[in-house]
């Protein structure tokens, strides 16, 4: 068992970006997703994290998922800042639709529009959509 | 399974405890001696402030993470791999962690 304090040298940093889409409960996406963005974080790669359509939900403050027996991990976003994961970013048009604004969230975001959303996704050297 | 006081606390092959709640100060206690750890006034501090940061964020941090974190609260005289793997010489974040009554911490792969 390796610990990525172990790493060598010479690690390769790539652009990863994060596309959230779906609701945080309910499937296993999203934490999933949080997990992999995580790993990623201790493993030194610049980490990026957009919340699209009802991605956006994942962030949004006051959850109370153990209504529902589910954990609430959505407190664990507010860890991502000691992870060095800032890069945070939201889409304009998915809040709006949803009738959100950047205070309804846990973390502090970047708002994008649609077209700058899709510009940083070219900019990535790897896009994992869940 | 560990025993104390007539109980038994489930934990899974790698000692961490399988129900957060099951956790006390003396199970806390005998898992250290298990692990040959004399607890400490510095071992409680690293351990409940490991427990403060899963209740606020429902996860144990990775070591580095750990370290860091601990720096900014605790002190920065504190947030050093050597501080911390004196007190938790098999790892801060793991051994600390099932001490603590907590999983494994996210990161360790």
């Amino acid at each position: 068992m390796t610990h990525p304090d172990d790493t060598p040298a010479e690690i390769v940093v790539k652009r990863f970006l994060y596309v959230n889409r779906k609701a945080p409960h309910g499937t296993i996406y999203a934490l999933e997703e949080l997990e992999m963005v995580l790993i990623a974080a201790m493993f030194e790669q610049d980490v990026h994290l957009a919340f699209l359509d009802d991605g956006v939900f994942q962030i949004k403050k006051n959850q109370k998922p153990a209504e529902l027996a589910l954990k609430d991990f959505s407190k664990t976003y507010g860890a991502l800042e000691d992870y060095g994961v800032e890069k945070i970013y939201v889409e304009k048009e998915s809040i709006e639709e949803r009738g959100l604004t950047p205070d309804d969230f846990i973390i502090p975001t970047t708002v994008l529009r649609r077209d700058d959303m899709s510009a940083l996704m070219e900019s990535m050297d790897v896009v994992l959509t869940a | 399974m560990y025993e104390l006081n007539g109980k038994t606390i489930n934990h899974d092959e790698e000692g961490y405890i399988v129900n957060l709640d099951d956790w006390s100060e003396e199970l806390a206690d005998k898992i250290a001696k298990d692990e040959e750890l004399d607890m400490t006034e510095e071992h409680w501090e690293v351990v409940k402030f490991l427990r403060d940061y899963y209740q606020e964020y429902q996860i144990a941090p990775a070591v580095r993470v750990l370290t860091k974190a601990v720096g900014k609260r605790l002190g920065q005289d504190k947030g050093s791999n050597k501080y911390l793997y004196e007190l938790f010489p098999y790892g801060p974040a793991k051994q600390a962690c099932k001490i603590a009554g907590l999983p494994k911490p996210t990161g360790c792969v």
